[in-house]
């Protein structure tokens, strides 16, 4: 676990992103009873990399864990869709979750309606999980006239109102003072019993708005999740080259801020781990900082080829033996909860409705041009009122 | 009516608008128990509490980047800056994030965050207690910029910032923050945003100036007045917008026109008056427009006085302009 004294950071990226996989679990005996430290260092997990239960789940029935493997397969199927109708250039760019898919919806699954989500670049499917209607996902993709956000910004960057899901900018780590903001305004406004979700990326626990975030955090004791999905790239940066902490739970402790570390493929240690964390921060007990490990199978983007700077054949361990669908179609399997063929079923039909949207949002033009004025005030300024005539 | 300062008018104003709604919060460094570095949030504390005046770290992006999250909630964060040189750290949250949230959601985000923040020289504070930093936000679409003068417009400028749902910039001319004074009513008045004050009427030049460089501008004209040359001297209060018609009304009047601004000459916002300026009035022009602007040198310590514009210079320009 803990990297040796005086090891070089960069070097074998590939071999040094594989030396911090989960394979060094921490069942959940005794997790929570542990102080901080041990905590930040350590990795809870509820389910092996064989589905077979490490933990306690006797919280766990059926409808939830068929909520939790259902939006998995969901993200999965809607992104592979998505990613070749980039390959087609039907659609401009496209960034997938693929290997994530735990993170995003076990953490997703531990939010309540009232509370907000403000996402990096890899939570789409928190929206969607939460109800973001499919439609105006693709429509932002797409950038027509029923994007709700008008066209305005590159694909995947989607923003639901209704579901308290913020719209993000591409800047990495902006959007965790906000969500920080998010959840002083909360306790401000009296409205217990709630609080904020924010997410990033490990990359994004090297910028300057990520510290002064989680000090933030600390010191106003912020009902506030702040939820790292340590897919341990950013672009073509490894996990080495952003810190040389052992990890980056580690960094919060520091922030006074309570720290977790969880299997970030482990769709139930990482649902409970969050659970915890928003259960305490909606009853007033402060913020959380969860580090949740996994890998970005994928290519950071669909403008991007990760063979050039990276050892492929780790991809190929984590692809097939740490795939956090098919932990969790284990356990669901054991327990009957999933028939023979019914996840193929599933997923033909999630890809038989994404298809459909497509063929729909793909019909729609682009917004007016007079949008273009649109919402950069309340109420155009002269300046904009003029060359919105003069654009004709 | 009560006689105030620029302090007490923000100071009036803040409390009118926190006792009026309570969604209203300020926050930022040494604001709360100690009432700010210029005590322009004094006594707030002790009335509103803790909670909604909050003392801060020391770090501007967390200052803005949580202001950002508590106005996307729908609070009415108001953060102040303890001076516009340390507002950098917070560039990239209030160019990128605050003044892009309406547009980027299709208006299903708006950020109504107002930003207090003292601006200028002649304080002997050198490079980083002095400067003047409205061009960088004035060309960020989203964002509007106001920049009183005098307490009375202070006050009216600042509830109407507090009560509309736009991100501002509010520019707060520390030099004059004590020696400014004027009558300020003691209850509820706004100004509109975008509307310039006619602070002397003239005849023969057109004197534009904002936030500090007004009383400079007003003592130029007095002077000017002395040699038989009549000024008219606005105070465009805001900046983005600005008041095209109030401007174009005088320039067509007088055909002449001097811009004075403390800030940097190169690209300061003297540079698109003047363009907006001939793009409309081209041919009531007797004379090219003519800038008395700080220098495109770093804000200096010991030499302030001969960086910012003063009386005489401005003199200088109104002279040159008649006898082109
Ligand atoms: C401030 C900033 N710098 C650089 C970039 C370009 N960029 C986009 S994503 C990315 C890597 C992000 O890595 P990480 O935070 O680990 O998130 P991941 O992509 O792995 O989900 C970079 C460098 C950016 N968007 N913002
Ligand atoms: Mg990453």
């Amino acid at each position: 676990m803990v990297a040796p004294l005086g090891a070089t950071p960069g070097v074998a990226p590939g071999a040094a992103a594989d030396a911090r996989g989960p394979s060094n679990g921490h069942g959940a005996a005794g997790y929570f009873a542990d102080d901080d430290e041990t905590r930040a260092r350590g990795l809870y997990r509820l389910l092996d990399e064989h589905g077979a239960p490490v933990g306690d789940l006797s919280w766990l029935d059926r409808a939830l864990a068929r909520r939790l493997y259902d939006g998995m397969l969901t993200i999965r199927v809607t992104d592979a869709r998505m990613m070749a109708l980039q390959r087609q250039g039907r659609i401009g760019f496209y960034g997938e979750a693929m290997g994530q898919e735990a993170a995003v919806v076990g953490s997703a699954a531990a939010s309540l309606p009232d509370d907000w989500i403000i996402p990096a670049l890899r939570e789409a499917g928190v929206g969607l999980f939460r109800g973001m209607p499919l439609d105006s996902y693709l429509a932002q993709i797409f950038g027509n006239a029923r994007d709700p956000s008008k066209g305005r910004q590159m694909p995947c960057h989607p923003c639901d109102r209704a579901t308290n899901y913020v719209v993000m900018s591409s800047c990495v780590s902006t959007q965790i003072p906000h969500a920080v903001g998010v959840a002083m305004g909360m306790r401000l406004a009296g409205d217990a019993g709630r609080c904020a979700f924010g997410y990033m990326g490990d990359g994004g626990t090297s910028a300057g708005d990520f510290h002064v975030a989680l000090n933030f955090a600390g010191v106003m004791r912020a009902p506030v999740v702040l939820i790292c999905q340590n897919n341990q790239w950013a672009i073509s940066t490894p996990g080495k080259l952003q810190t040389a902490a052992d990890t980056i739970a580690l960094k919060a402790l520091g922030y006074g801020v309570p720290p977790m570390r969880a299997d970030g493929n482990d769709v139930l240690a990482v649902y409970d781990a969050c659970r915890r964390a928003a259960e305490r921060a909606r009853a007033g007990g402060g913020p959380t900082f969860i580090e949740l490990l996994t890998y970005r199978v994928s290519a950071h983007s669909s403008s991007d080829d990760p063979s050039r700077y990276r050892d492929e054949a780790v991809t190929e361990v984590w692809r097939t033996q740490r795939d956090p669908l098919v932990r969790m179609q284990r356990l669901l399997e054991a327990r009957g909860w999933l028939g023979a063929g019914e996840s193929e079923q599933l997923a033909a039909t999630i890809e038989a409705r994404v298809r459909e949207v497509i063929a729909a949002q793909e019909q729609v033009g682009p917004p007016p041009r007079s949008s273009l004025f649109d919402d950069v005030f309340e109420q155009p300024t002269w300046l904009l009122l003029e060359q919105r005539a003069a654009l004709g | 009516m009560p006689v105030m300062n620029i302090i007490q008018a923000v100071n009036d104003a803040l409390r009118l608008q926190m006792r009026a709604e309570p969604k209203t919060v300020v926050l930022g460094e040494d604001v709360g128990k100690f009432g700010g570095v210029f005590r322009a949030t004094s006594g707030l504390h002790e009335e509103f509490g803790a909670e909604r005046v909050i003392d801060t770290p020391l770090a501007e992006a967390g200052i803005i980047g949580t202001a950002i999250g508590m106005a996307l909630y729908g609070l009415r964060p108001v953060p102040e800056i303890q001076f516009s040189d340390f507002i950098y750290p917070a560039f990239d949250q209030i160019v990128n994030e605050l003044a892009k949230f309406r547009y980027r959601s299709g208006g299903q985000y708006p950020c109504p965050v107002v930003i207090r923040t003292p601006v200028g020289g002649g304080i002997r504070g050198g490079h980083y207690h002095s400067q003047s930093p409205e061009t960088l936000f004035i060309h960020t679409p989203g964002l509007k910029v106001v920049a009183p003068s005098n307490p009375y417009d202070t006050k009216g400028l600042l509830l109407s910032c507090l009560r509309q749902n736009d991100p501002v910039l509010f520019m707060e001319p520390k030099r004059i923050y004590r020696a400014s004074k004027n009558e300020v009513p003691e209850g509820d008045y706004t100004l509109e945003i975008g509307k310039l004050n006619v602070v002397r009427p003239g005849t023969q030049v057109t004197l534009i100036a904002w936030s500090g460089m007004v009383s400079i501008a007003e003592e130029a004209a007095i002077k000017a007045d002395a040699a038989g040359i009549s000024v008219e001297v606005l105070d465009l209060r805001s900046l983005m917008p600005f008041d095209i018609v109030g401007i174009l009304a005088s320039v067509t009047k007088t055909g002449r026109v001097v811009i004075v601004h403390e800030a940097p000459r190169t690209c300061g916002f003297g540079a698109e008056l003047i363009a907006s300026i001939q793009e409309r009035a081209m041919e009531h022009l007797e004379a090219p427009i003519s800038r008395v602007c700080g220098f495109d040198t770093p804000f200096p310590y010991t030499l302030e006085h001969e960086y910012m514009p003063n009386a005489d210079r401005v003199l200088g320009a109104i002279r040159q302009t008649l006898e082109w």
